[in-house]
C-alpha cells in the first residue's frame, strides 16, 4: 500500500516539476507548481511530518502561489518573447542536468543500498502527535532561531511595502501634520469693504 | 518495501529538473523564481525523509526555517519585480543590462 501511494504521488510530483519547467504559459507554470506542492504535502504525510505538510498546503498554496499568481496576471508578459531562447540553451542545460542526475543516482542510489542503519523506524501509534513533537523541539532548543525567523518575515513584510509604494504626483491626500500646523495668518484674511448703498 | 533511497532519489530528480528548468526559461524572472521555489521543496524533502529515518525531529524544524526564509525571499522577489516592470516595461532578463554585467 505504501508502495502504491508512493509510486503514484511520486509520478505526479515529477510530472509536475516537467509541467511548471516547459509549459509555455506562466499561469500553467504557476498551478502545475501549485500541484507539486500538494503532491509533496501527501508523501510528507506518508513520511509523518504532518504538521509540516499542512503547514506547506496553506503557507504554499495558500499564499504564496496565489501571490505568483497576482504578479503573474499583473504584469501581462508576453508569452512568444518569453520563450524566444528556450532551445538555445538546451543542450548546456541537459548535459548539466545529466551530470547531475548520474552523481546523486551514484551517491543515493548505489551507497545507501547497504547502509542498515537507515531502516523506517515502525509507524507511531494513533495517540502520538507530531505537531507537539515539533512545538516542544521549537520552543525550548529552537527558541532563539524561532525568534530570528520572525525577524526576518517582518523585514521582509517592511522591505516588500516599501519596495512597492509609490507616491503619484496628483493624487490627493490629506497631510494631517500640515493640518495641524497651520496658523491663522495662512487662512484668514480679513477685507474691509464699504456697505452697499441701495438706490 | 519503499526505503531511504526511494525517497532520496525522488527529491535528486526534483532538484534537478528545478536546475533544467532555470537553464531552459533564462528569460522569464517568474519562472526562474518558480524554478527556485521547486529547488526549496526538493530539499525539504530530503530533510523530511532524513528527519524520518534518523528518527530525529531537528530535520523537520530546519525544513520549518526554510520554510519561513523561502515565503520573505519569494515577498521580496515579487517585490523588486514589481518594482522591475514598474520601472523598464519588460522582466526579460536580456534587458536588463544597465548596469553592463
Amino acid at each position: 500500500m505504501e508502495a502504491v501511494i508512493f509510486y503514484v504521488f511520486g509520478a505526479a510530483l515529477i510530472a509536475a516539476g516537467v509541467g511548471v519547467v516547459t509549459s509555455r504559459n506562466p499561469i500553467h507554470s504557476a498551478m502545475f507548481l501549485v500541484l507539486a506542492f500538494v503532491t509533496s504535502a501527501f508523501l510528507w504525510m506518508l513520511l509523518e511530518a504532518e504538521f509540516l505538510a499542512i503547514v506547506l498546503v496553506l503557507v504554499y498554496v495558500g499564499a504564496v502561489m496565489v501571490l505568483f499568481l497576482f504578479v503573474v496576471m499583473m504584469l501581462d508578459v508576453k508569452i512568444e518573447q518569453a520563450r524566444a531562447g528556450f532551445t538555445r540553451y538546451a543542450p548546456l542545460g541537459i548535459a548539466v542536468v545529466l551530470i547531475i542526475v548520474a552523481q546523486l543516482g551514484y551517491v543515493v542510489w548505489a551507497r545507501t543500498q547497504e547502509m542498515s542503519f537507515l531502516q523506517a523506524p515502525p509507524r507511531a501509534d494513533a495517540g502520538f502527535s507530531n505537531t507537539e513533537l515539533l512545538g516542544s523541539q521549537l520552543y525550548t532548543d529552537y527558541a532563539y532561531p524561532f525568534e530570528l525567523a520572525a525577524v526576518i518575515l517582518l523585514v521582509a513584510i517592511v522591505a516588500a511595502i516599501s519596495l512597492t509604494m509609490r507616491k503619484r504626483p496628483g493624487l490627493k491626500v490629506q497631510d494631517v501634520a500640515k493640518q495641524v500646523q497651520v496658523s491663522r495668518e495662512d487662512r484668514v484674511r480679513l477685507v474691509s469693504m464699504d456697505a452697499e448703498k441701495g438706490e | 518495501m519503499i526505503g531511504v533511497a526511494h525517497y532520496l532519489t525522488l527529491a535528486g530528480l526534483l532538484f534537478t529538473l528545478s536546475v533544467a528548468g532555470i537553464f531552459l526559461n533564462r528569460k522569464n524572472v517568474i519562472i526562474l523564481l518558480m524554478c527556485i521555489e521547486l529547488m526549496l521543496l526538493a530539499v525539504n524533502f530530503n530533510f523530511i525523509t532524513l528527519s524520518r529515518f534518523l528518527g530525529d525531529a531537528a530535520g523537520q524544524v530546519f525544513v520549518f526555517f526554510i520554510l519561513t526564509v523561502a515565503a520573505a525571499e519569494s515577498a521580496i522577489g515579487l517585490a523588486i519585480l514589481v518594482v522591475l516592470f514598474r520601472s523598464r516595461r519588460s522582466i526579460n532578463v536580456e534587458e536588463l543590462d544597465s548596469m553592463k554585467g
